[in-house]
């Protein structure tokens, strides 16, 4: 089985509740356990954290973001994909952006760990940016003790999560 | 987000409630740091993580800002109560360094 969802929201700090549950009550259709689940959600929010806090920062209104999620896989699980999208600033330094601890609001009490936590807690992670253009965050998880064969993506995304690291 | 504050002895336990995200972080800490002043005395601070339903990095960015203001009245703190995916972020971020686990 096939499923997907696309989900468009305005980058609000009020939205971020909102779109990891969205996105959790998505992929029940994986039956994951309740630790994939804690799993996906936290990088979820992590991702959507980052557009809120940092794309849009320099133009002070509230733009858009877009969730998108793929399930592939029935009830005793499968794999879900699912990338984060603004039309934001863009990461000007992408090697840096990925180390943990980085961060460009020091004084704000970021931790820097948001892309870290997103690639330990997902099986796949990519990222794409432009400054001026904006952001894209690729990730999957595989669910279920149902022994998944990646597709050629999967792989893909994989090896340049690997490359980032 | 919700704090509450519980002394026994000398000790101050803050017990957090609820979802720890960016969003609700923020009026979080202007009561937390109250916190901080009114039980600058204390022997030791211990944060009770056994009601936080939802943690992502923001949490760590909000105990360690914690931390360094109770370090300024030479308090020690501590976490204790982390539910098993609070603990797998927290663990990940080497905070358990600053603020063992008890």
């Amino acid at each position: 089985m096939v499923n997907t969802m696309k989900l468009e929201i305005m980058a609000l700090g009020e939205n971020e509740a909102f779109a990891r549950s969205a996105v959790a009550a998505f992929a029940l259709c994986l039956n994951p356990s309740f630790s994939e689940l804690s799993d996906i959600k936290t990088a979820v929010s992590e991702a959507v954290t980052n557009s809120i806090v940092h794309a849009y920062k320099h133009s002070g209104q509230h733009d858009t973001l877009s969730i998108e999620c793929r399930a592939e896989g029935d009830e005793h699980g499968g794999i879900l994909h699912i990338t984060v999208t603004d039309g934001g600033c863009g990461i000007a330094d992408m090697e840096k952006a990925l180390l943990p601890f980085y961060t460009t609001l020091e004084n704000d009490e970021r931790s820097g760990m948001g892309f870290t936590i997103m690639q330990t807690f997902m099986d796949g992670f990519s990222l794409e940016s432009e400054v001026g253009k904006g952001t894209k965050v690729s990730m999957f998880r595989k669910i279920g003790k149902k022994s998944v064969v990646a597709t050629m993506d999967d792989v893909a995304v994989k090896e340049r999560a690997d490359a980032g690291r | 987000m919700q704090i509450l504050a519980e002394t026994q002895g000398n000790v101050v336990y803050l017990h957090l409630r609820g979802e720890i995200d960016e969003h609700n972080a923020h009026s979080a800490r202007t009561k937390a740091d109250r916190l901080v002043e009114r039980y600058a005395g204390s022997e030791r601070a211990i944060f009770d993580l056994r009601e936080v339903s939802f943690m992502d990095s923001t949490g760590i960015g909000f105990l360690i800002g914690r931390y360094k203001r109770f370090q300024r009245f030479g308090v020690p703190v501590y976490l204790t109560n982390p539910t098993n995916s609070t603990d797998k972020i927290l663990e990940m971020s080497g905070i358990y360094t600053l603020m063992p686990k008890v």
